[in-house]
């Protein structure tokens, strides 16, 4: 575990990940890997399979076929549940609770980084004013904002972002980059998910290719 | 890294459904409402007399009870999977079945507890013996986390079923039937003078084993509607 960046095995390790549902295939034979302070992008027309991906990486789905390995170790969904923070299509929030109390059940469930707080939390997400509105009646990018703000909140190695930048306007794109980039530079990892050859991360991040 | 402690998740969720009913507290009342008005309807259909009424209070008050529990009972696990809470329980380092203990505990609370309250006040309407009230208690204390605790399974069989509700309550009736038997037949000794522990020793042996089990079951269940 002390080994030195550069030989050790990477965070995450697909090797011919392939999915099939009823018998058709949906991706693969897919092969990547992430290194600690990697953010990769996901990239696929729609129906490629790039939610399935991220499923099955957060641990919703089986493997049909092909192997994952966390750090050089077969991955096993029970071993990593803490180590994965998964933000899919559905953000996961009650409509009938405020963004405090939704963050404050993730913060119970998953535990909270050293030193962040949920009121602080929310101000970095530019929440500030809506903490305590119920959900429904935020807007699509402040819900959006709110589901965010379990990444600056709870404790994970890897990032699995399904469609981070929808909804968001350009100050909450940048936000979403800020807290990648903030991320990687921590020995975090990420996997975004983005339709087509948009992309608005800064530089030129690693790419994973599904076939279509 | 350190993850969260159990007693905190087990309160998070415990609080979050609370929070939610009681944001929803019409849907709470509803229940309710719906077995003081099916009460209220059978003197009318039957007539006053005060020993038929006797006769059935029991076993009237414990099938709409129940039934007013089924009420409910089908929407536990639906808005966690729309809005994808559901996933985001289950990836969390907390084990899964007792999260959802605590969902079906909340669930309890919220349907239950208000029926097990207003019971005494119905049987009262059909005349019921005030002697037999605490055993109807009892009886009503002990089926009705069990019905929570096999609904919550089935529910859990079906979520991944688009309208759910019929195969739910076909699937429900041969498990309350056995919780029907034991309840009734608690009461209806009481109300013979005759010894009721047993039928009611019956129904908490039912439920510590519901208790261990349909927790466990759920959570496969939900594991796997969700893996599809």
């Amino acid at each position: 575990m002390t080994a030195p960046h550069a030989v050790a095995a990477p965070l995450l390790e697909a090797r011919a990940l392939t999915f099939y549902r009823q018998d058709e295939p949906v991706f693969g034979p897919l092969d990547f890997c992430l290194h600690e302070g990697e953010v990769a992008l996901v990239e696929g027309d729609n129906g490629s399979g790039k939610t399935t991906l991220l499923r099955i990486l957060a641990g919703l789905l089986h493997i049909d076929e092909g192997s994952l390995a966390w750090r050089g170790q077969p991955w096993r969904r029970v071993e990593h549940l803490g180590d994965t923070l998964f933000l899919g299509h559905h953000l996961g929030l009650k409509a009938d609770l405020s963004a405090r109390e939704n963050l404050a059940v993730a913060a119970g469930l998953y535990g909270a980084r050293d030193g962040r707080s949920v009121g602080g939390v929310l101000n970095d997400i530019g929440l500030a004013g809506y903490e305590d509105e119920p959900v429904r009646r935020l807007s699509a990018g402040q819900k959006k904002r709110a589901a965010l703000a379990r990444l600056l909140l709870l404790p994970a190695t890897l990032w699995l972002l399904d469609e981070p930048y929808a909804n968001l306007d350009r100050t909450g794109i940048e936000l979403v980059n800020r807290l990648l980039a903030q991320h990687a530079a921590e020995g975090g990892a990420a996997l975004v998910t983005s339709h087509g050859a948009v992309s608005f991360l800064a530089g030129e991040p690693k790419r994973v290719r599904m076939h279509a | 890294m350190s993850h969260a402690p159990l007693a905190s998740a087990c309160a998070a969720v415990l609080r979050r459904d609370l929070t939610l009913a009681w944001r929803r507290r019409g849907d709470i009342v509803m229940p309710v409402l719906y077995a003081l008005i099916v009460i209220t309807l059978f003197p009318f259909a039957l007539g006053p007399e005060e020993a038929l009424l006797q006769r059935i209070a029991g076993g009237a008050v414990l099938v709409t009870m129940l039934l007013a529990m089924l009420l409910a009972l089908d929407a536990m696990f639906r808005s966690d999977i729309e809005d994808g809470s559901l996933e985001q329980l289950m990836l969390s380092p907390q084990p899964l079945a007792l999260m959802l203990g605590m969902k079906i505990l909340a669930h309890w609370i919220t349907t239950a507890l208000p029926l097990i309250v207003i019971a005494p006040l119905l049987a009262g309407m059909l005349h019921l013996p005030t002697a037999v009230m605490p055993v109807l208690v009892y009886a009503l204390l002990l089926s009705t986390p069990l019905l929570s605790l096999l609904g919550a399974v089935l529910v859990a069989l079906t979520a991944g079923t688009r309208r759910s509700g019929m195969l739910l309550a076909l699937m429900l009736l041969p498990l309350c039937v056995p919780v029907v038997i034991f309840a009734a037949g608690a009461v209806a000794a009481a109300q013979q003078g005759l010894p009721w522990l047993a039928p009611i020793a019956w129904l908490g042996a039912a439920l510590v084993m519901a208790l261990v089990l349909a927790p466990l079951a759920c959570a496969t269940a939900l594991r796997i509607a969700l893996d599809a």
